[in-house]
């Protein structure tokens, strides 16, 4: 037929795109984990591997156990819903042996400008401040007991 | 802080979108409009712009390589790009793109211009030698069949791709306007007309791209520039113009009649901020004068020295209106909070990765690229013998 014979160098240009087809699903068959849309769009063994991760954090039922005295104070300031390790850090391994880990103090300098610090973002009627202004590098515990930190006199934190 | 008046989001402060994102757009759009141009010679006859068909073709592929470029540099990790093809995420128009990019490079563009060299690349491999003779054997595909029946077929399929590769190019480019359209969530982006100015302008900065790059290198090469080529490239790029136009003004109108929650802040933004980039950059000097300079070229019959300078000014003025367009697009519609109570700035960094030196090495480097593609594959090899320099 002359057709194919005047039409070959189609069929070449053709079977280009069919070995490029056939490269990208060998390819495709080794990079592409065999678990890769168990559960949706990701690898599904990275559940696995995530769940397999030590846990870091302890929990504040945890901190609670022991540290009664802190918990009470904390409870009756605006500091009652945030979390001991969310200025703490991340404490598991002091919660499973307290003798052996002892985290160390946070410095309130720092520590307080990370959510107190003015921003337009924030809500007018949470307390921010310019840390520089307000203190001139003074720590804040200073002044505000970071587990209860409204100043009694003063009639609350500003 | 530094930039930021009244109210914003912590997450709207600093762009997320830089200048590359503008550049994306820009050289997506080159590439369909220079298709398109190509598509009036093969698929409407239009025999004027024949000069321009191969340049057009080659000026497409140059851009479209460069086309992921930016987003390359602007994600990072370029090594994770084929997860895109590797497990492909239908609902991601985002993902899917990468798909449309192949079908288009390989399936259009490559494949036409393959098409339409054959015969000229199967004549080089016979009259060269060595290693040349070898590279056009391979570019040839080792068939050097160019019988007139085979270039029949050639003539024939060639004319189905380019058919098949206009609605390509539109979903190209029309992809990229659908990308801003369809964020609901920012107003100056989310229109339904996004896609199809997107388009018309595409078309507008492809077919003065390629207009100014037949121009130049005709130039270069000591040619005479044809006048009917040209002027009847002038003409469609008025008449695209005009739509496009329209189409902006269109929208432009809309939201102004919608005035909806959104439009004292994006006012007030086009008022300030997008005053230079949008009023005066995009609308006044790249769209009004060069489609002024266009309809008195169309309704005056001018002396063809001026004609040409009009047309070399207009396609400058219009590539500049079109580049200034995507840069409202994409920087101007991160500039105001979503809260409508705030406005950031962009400060363009000069040398870091997503700088101007990286965007305007981007811009460039599709000429490069021309060049090269140019030196293995001259498009006026065909002319007739006369029209050919000596020494090029």
């Amino acid at each position: 037929m002359n057709i194919f014979k005047d039409a070959g160098h189609l069929f070449r240009f053709a079977g280009l795109f069919v070995l490029a087809f056939i490269v990208f699903l060998v390819v495709r068959g080794y990079v592409v984990p065999k678990s890769f849309g168990q559960y949706g769009h990701y690898r599904g063994d990275a559940m696995s591997d995530i769940a397999a991760h030590p846990v870091k954090f302890a929990g504040h039922q945890a901190c609670e156990t022991c540290h009664t005295d802190k918990a009470d104070e904390k409870s009756k300031g605006k500091h009652a819903h945030v979390n001991c390790e969310a200025c703490h850090g991340a404490l598991a391994k002091h919660a499973d042996d307290p003798a052996a880990v002892t985290p160390t103090k946070p410095d309130t300098a720092t520590l307080c400008a990370r959510c107190h610090t003015a921003t337009a973002a924030k809500p007018k009627e949470f307390p921010q401040v310019n840390p520089s202004d307000h203190s001139n590098g003074v720590p804040c515990e200073t002044c505000h007991q970071p587990h209860n930190p409204a100043i009694a006199d003063a009639g609350g934190a500003k | 802080m530094n930039g930021v008046e009244g109210f914003m989001y912590p997450n709207e402060i600093g762009l997320q979108w830089s200048v590359l994102i503008v550049l994306y757009p820009f050289i997506t759009g080159l590439v369909a409009g220079a298709f398109i141009l190509a598509s009036l010679e093969r698929v409407f006859h239009v025999e004027a712009v024949k000069p321009t068909y191969r340049l057009a073709l080659l000026t497409a592929l140059s851009f479209l390589i460069v086309a992921p470029l930016p987003l390359q540099l602007h994600l990072g990790h370029p090594e994770r790009s084929p997860e895109m093809y590797f497990t492909p995420h239908s609902t991601s128009a985002m993902a899917m793109f990468g798909y449309v990019y192949l079908w288009y490079l390989m399936a259009v563009l490559v494949f036409e211009i393959w098409l339409d060299y054959r015969k000229d690349i199967v004549l080089l491999a016979r009259s060269s030698k060595g290693l040349l003779r070898l590279k056009y054997k391979v570019m040839s595909l080792g068939s050097d069949n160019i019988n007139p029946r085979a270039l029949h077929i050639d003539e024939k399929v060639g004319w189905v791709v380019t058919l098949i590769g206009i609605p390509s190019a539109f979903l190209l480019h029309g992809y990229v306007g659908f990308i801003f359209g369809s964020i609901k969530a920012n107003p100056w982006w989310s229109s339904p007309l996004m896609p199809v100015v997107f388009i018309f302008s595409a078309m507008v900065s492809g077919i003065a791209g390629v207009m100014l790059i037949y121009m130049a290198t005709t130039k270069l090469r000591g040619q005479k520039i044809e006048m009917r080529c040209v002027d009847t490239i002038a003409m469609y790029l008025f008449y695209i113009f005009i739509i496009d136009f329209s189409l902006e003004m269109l929208d432009l109108i809309h939201r102004i009649y919608e005035a909806d929650e959104s439009f004292r802040s994006l006012d007030f933004l086009v008022h300030t901020q997008l005053y230079i980039p949008h009023i005066v950059i995009q609308i006044m000097l790249g769209t009004i004068t060069p489609l002024v300079l266009l309809f008195i070229t169309q309704v005056i019959k001018l002396p063809e020295q001026l004609r040409k300078r009009i047309y070399v000014v207009s396609g400058c003025l219009a590539l500049m209106g079109i580049f200034a367009m995507r840069w409202n697009v994409v920087i101007g519609g991160q500039l105001f909070s979503k809260s409508f109570l705030g406005y950031t700035t962009y400060k363009m960094a000069l040398v870091t990765r997503e700088g101007s030196l990286v965007a305007l090495a981007l811009a460039i480097l599709p000429l490069f690229i021309l060049w090269a593609l140019i030196k293995v594959l001259p498009p006026w090899m065909a002319e007739p013998a006369s029209h050919q320099p000596a020494g090029d």
